[in-house]
């Protein structure tokens, strides 16, 4: 009793387990019951139950209420699929000028708004596009095809790419000087001579549209959400939401709204990386000391001075990290993407991953990769950027990076033309290297792989095996053989264990949503993979991140190495783990467990560097040795960054786990995708990306609330 | 006296939601207590005084007392919830957000506990900020920034970062800062109380050789009492919000106005604050010495001297008038003498 009495929290977890575990033993598996392969309102079948709401049939099977909740949320993808139907198509139709046609046409207000909205946003696109690799759309928008035919002169063609590269250079090295001058180089270089010119270019202009615009919308409504209690109560939610959304669930709606191509993807990717931009606006500037506020009013600021001069930029460093956020969401999107038809150098990765072509796929991602490092790096060294005031430069030193640039642009029309002589028969290489005419070291690759899987294809199939048949097999059982209340009493008993009721009724609530969706089944098999690929990265991480706490160098060099890896678009990662592992769980998992264990190192490095230096030396004058201070000071009090680690290594997983579905789960992922090429995927999208945001919401609620108890209980926060 | 510079009328800051309703119906007579428990924090209570041209008023008190709600009352960085504050004769509560940013721009200088300055600037940026923000170019602003920058010696380092300077350096570009559009009326949100006590002293110096310099208006807020009576010219020691006494620093130290005060100066070194004039009797003929001290002495300077004569001093003022005697006994009473009953 003295034992209970004194840790009140592990007997109500105790009894939570016991509750849990006699549960799942009294609820028997019914008969009937089976894994269901398809999607039950898809198949006819007489054992099926069914109920009808909204004039719509919902078919499902019917179990005990304790093992398996009905689907009453079943209506709810038919009931979006009516209404954004009804949205595009019926909803106030209005009279819009046809410049096409010159006439009134009617036309349903939303599709109209939408429509001019993408039209807008493929201008923009192609208006970039045009610079760098020539076309006509823009000019046509502003004259028309007759004038064109009229004025042949202006048919101009892209820059060549020597230009491009040098302009790259010298804006790189004005920015931050020659180390960044030369990685520019090498990058565009390198994209140039393996032919991947044109894809690259293509991304690039999506990448220049969409980061700047999710940039400027993003600390827009931070400021708004800043300025306003009423907005950011409003907004809260919604990024709440969109931080754990699956980005391919965005992408079926998407499609209905915008149709398909580089602008709808625009439109995507504004929505998946705005959030995160609002939200680290909104952090750094509540984290403004109150004075530093007040002596910019003092030096007598208007409201737009105070922003712009004294907030924005002293909320500089969480403002920079929103910005690599949301360039590292844009070119993850600018692969993803190109499943709605989005062109460039995504669309060719996803070509060679469909076709096991892993060495073009390597091409294609190192590619994004680099122009995803190189643009990161270009706009930190340009939010750090310092003036000189004293210095006595000359007109030249002052106006050289322009001149520079004057000078490669006649130098790379010289070439070019020069070019034009000297390659009479075929292409121009000093123009644009075609796609697929460079060097390519695909082949190479593809040799590797084959030689890898020829040569350890009996380990590597043992390996798998066993993880299957032994680990994963038996683990997904479990999570199935859960009956849905045994799962629900543990989920909202934890809540309530950790933040009391109001913590409770949120899990409830998010856990009741997915149980009476039609996938419940579906989201135990995402959770059984995620939780799978947690625990190991979560391992992983922590023991990584310790060990290189130890070393202050080491610790530097290994946040660099995450700051980089996470750079990487997500999809990346599938690359280098379908070339050893081929298409199986196995590669899912790996790449699930490479990329969540990027945030769990991450914060277990700066929870461990957050603790007080004068604490260090207080347990030094204790006289403890290295492991007690580990164990004894240093854990428990990174202990609640590393939980918030935790938490980013969750949402990192299920991203990871739902993109996964590429390479074939049979997870939610699986029926994401599948929704993408349906005609009326966009409800059930959506259902099924919420219900994947509200997995992840589940441990972010719970995760959270604990930290904040125990940030205020150790006196952090 | 010529005109007040800053003066104030029945000034009161009461936070909370009520705020304004509950001191309506309180019709001037507010009681911390009963505003507390109905969810209010009485900041500023009542307080009326003037400040005139040149002067340096310092407004003392313990942390949470209403200081430096006072002093944001004042540069209008809260809002007031009743009374009156004239700036040179302005009603600054009627001012308009233009008028208000223009009265900053041009007659108002700040210096903050915390230094509060742009962490991505360099100090010479920092300096020329309130410039450039009147829209003045950036060269002359740089220039006239630079001459600041000599003014407060951190030559030599204008292109640091505030985080690569010492807190006393850093507070030194606040002064140069607040400083460099001239202001008139300077405000000062215990500047040194974040400094070591050496750089501490080094800074009041340093305080008092530019206002010899300058003869600014100036509010001081400190909670150091030595402070206060090491540089100001009147003292205002607050307590939860209330005004508890405004005068000169010899006034306080020799007739508390409230037990609270008293308590404040009892531990304070007498010869160091009064003047000869503040404890001289009046004119003797008897037993002189050939010495003669000036009123304005502060009695530690010249303690030394008297106290070596065995007879009455003269006392004279600026024109070498006699206007008062002081005996040896006098100067032994008040320095070691009575510090608990006694005045």
């Amino acid at each position: 009793m003295e034992f209970i009495k004194k840790y009140p929290k592990l007997f109500q977890w105790l009894f939570l387990l016991i509750v849990f575990f006699a549960l799942c033993f009294a609820i028997d598996v019914p008969e009937t019951y089976n894994f269901i392969r398809g999607q039950a309102e898809f198949i006819k079948d007489p054992n099926q139950s069914s109920y009808v709401l909204f004039g719509k049939e919902v078919r499902y099977y019917a179990f005990d209420v304790f093992w398996r909740l009905p689907p009453l949320l079943g209506w709810l993808p038919i009931w979006i699929n009516d209404s954004l139907f009804f949205l595009m198509n019926e909803w106030m139709p209005m009279e819009f000028w046809n410049e096409d046609t010159q006439e009134f046409k009617t036309r349903p207000l939303v599709l109209q708004i939408t429509r001019n909205l993408t039209s807008f946003m493929t201008f923009l696109i192609e208006l970039i596009r045009e610079f760098l690799l020539g076309g006509l759309n823009t000019i046509v928008a502003f004259s028309s095809w007759d004038w064109i035919d009229a004025n042949p002169w202006a048919e101009l063609p892209g820059l060549p790419w020597t230009i491009v590269a040098a302009g790259a250079t010298i804006l790189a090295y004005k920015l931050s000087g020659k180390g960044l001058a030369l990685f520019a180089a090498l990058v565009m270089i390198y994209i140039s001579i393996f032919g991947q010119w044109k894809p690259s270019m293509q991304t690039l202009s999506f990448i220049l549209v969409a980061a700047p615009l999710s940039f400027i919308f993003g600390l827009g409504l931070g400021i708004a959400a800043f300025k306003s209690k009423r907005v950011e109560k409003a907004l809260y939610p919604i990024l709440l939401v969109m931080q754990t959304m699956p980005q391919y669930a965005v992408l079926v709606p998407a499609i209905v709204l915008f149709g398909v191509g580089d602008h709808a993807a625009v439109i995507i990717t504004m929505v998946v990386a705005v959030p995160p931009m609002i939200l680290l606006t909104l952090l750094g500037l509540r984290g403004i000391s109150p004075e530093v506020i007040e002596a910019g009013k003092m030096s007598g600021c208007s409201n737009w001075q105070l922003m712009s001069k004294v907030l924005i930029p002293t909320a500089r460093r969480d403002i920079l990290i929103g910005v690599n956020q949301v360039i590292m969401v844009c070119f993850s999107m600018a692969v993803i993407s190109a499943f709605i038809g989005a062109k460039g150098l995504g669309f060719n990765l996803l070509l060679a991953l469909n076709q096991l072509n892993i060495g073009l796929a390597l091409e294609a991602g190192l590619c994004i990769s680099l122009i995803a490092i190189l643009l990161d790096k270009m706009s930190l060294a340009w939010a750090n950027k310092q003036i000189d005031y004293f210095g006595n430069l000359t007109f030249f030193q002052r106006h050289k990076n322009i001149f520079f640039f004057v000078v490669a642009i006649i130098l790379g029309i010289v070439f070019a033309y020069t070019g034009s002589f000297y390659f009479k028969e075929g292409f121009n290489y000093l123009f644009e290297i075609p796609h697929n005419k460079g060097i390519s070291t695909a082949d190479f690759w593809n040799k590797g792989v084959d030689w890898i899987f020829d040569t350890f294809f009996v380990y590597i199939k043992a390996f798998n095996t066993w993880l299957i048949v032994d680990v994963l097999q038996p683990m997904r059982a479990l999570y199935l053989r859960m009956p849905a209340v045994a799962t629900l009493v543990l989920v909202v008993g934890a809540g309530y264990i950790i933040g009391g009721i109001r913590s409770a009724l949120i899990v409830c609530g998010l856990t009741l949503f997915i149980a009476l969706s039609p996938w419940w089944d579906r989201a135990l098999v995402t959770t059984y993979m995620a939780t799978f690929g947690v625990v190991i990265s979560c391992i992983i991480g922590f023991t990584v991140g310790t060990l290189c706490f130890q070393n202050k160098n080491s610790a530097s060099f290994m946040l660099g190495v995450c700051d980089i890896f996470q750079t990487f678009p997500s999809f990346v990662y599938l690359i280098p783990v379908m070339m050893l592992f081929g298409i199986t769980d196995t590669s899912v998992l790996i790449a699930v467990i490479v990329y969540a264990t990027i945030p769990a190192t991450r914060y277990t490095i700066e929870g461990l560097r957050s603790v007080p230096a004068a604490l260090h030396d207080a347990a030094t004058m204790s006289g403890v040795t290295k492991f007690q201070r580990l164990f004894k000071i240093e854990f428990p009090l990174a202990f609640p960054h590393m939980m918030l680690g935790l938490n980013q290594t969750i949402v990192f997983a299920l991203f990871m786990v739902i993109i996964g579905a590429f390479i074939g789960t049979e997870d939610l992922g699986q029926y994401i995708l599948k929704a993408l090429s349906d005609k009326n995927g966009a409800g059930i999208g959506l259902t099924l990306g919420l219900c994947v945001a509200f997995i992840g919401l589940i441990f972010d609620n719970l995760i959270r609330t604990w930290v904040d108890q125990r940030k205020k209980h150790l006196g952090l926060s | 006296m010529s005109d007040p510079i800053i003066k104030c009328e029945g000034v009161y800051k009461i936070f909370g939601e009520n705020a304004k309703k509950m001191l309506h119906e309180s019709s001037g007579n507010v009681d911390a207590k009963t505003f507390q428990d109905n969810g209010c924090i009485v900041g500023v209570n009542n307080a009326s005084f003037e400040v005139s041209k040149g002067e340096m008023l310092v407004v003392m008190g313990l942390s949470g007392s209403g200081k430096s709600t006072l002093l944001r009352c004042i540069s209008r960085l809260t809002d007031a919830t009743s009374g009156k504050i004239f700036i040179e004769g302005q009603d600054l509560l009627q001012l308009n957000n233009k008028e208000l940013i223009d009265l900053r721009r041009n007659k108002m200088g700040m210096v903050f506990q915390s230094f509060a300055l742009l962490p991505h600037k360099t100090v010479v940026e920092n300096i020329a900020f309130p410039l450039q923000i009147k829209g003045i170019k950036t060269e002359d602003s740089i220039s006239k920034a630079m001459e600041m920058v000599k003014l407060v010696g951190l030559d030599g380092r204008e292109n640091y970062f505030p985080r690569e300077l010492s807190g006393g350096q850093q507070q030194r570009v606040g002064i140069a800062r607040s400083l460099a559009v001239e202001p008139d009326i300077w405000f000062l949100d215990e500047p040194f109380s974040a400094l070591d006590p050496l750089i501490r002293k080094e800074m009041q110096d340093e305080f008092l050789r530019l206002q010899g310099k300058l003869q600014k208006t100036i509010m001081f807020i400190t909670h150091d009492f030595d402070e206060a009576l090491k540089l100001a010219d009147r003292i205002a020691i607050m307590k939860d919000g209330i005004i508890e006494q405004l005068d000169t620093p010899a006034n306080i130290v020799l007739n508390p106005a409230t037990e609270y005060v008293r308590k404040f100066t009892e531990e304070v070194p007498r010869e160091k604050v009064l003047l000869i004039e503040d404890v001289m009797d009046v004119i003797t003929k008897e037993n002189l010495s050939d010495l003669k001290v000036s009123k304005d002495e502060i009695i530690e300077n010249v303690a030394e001297k008297i106290l070596t004569q065995e007879k009455t001093v003269s006392v004279v003022d600026e024109n070498n008038q006699i206007v008062g005697s002081i005996n040896p006994s006098k100067i032994i009473n008040t320095v070691f003498g009575g510090r608990k009953n006694n005045n």
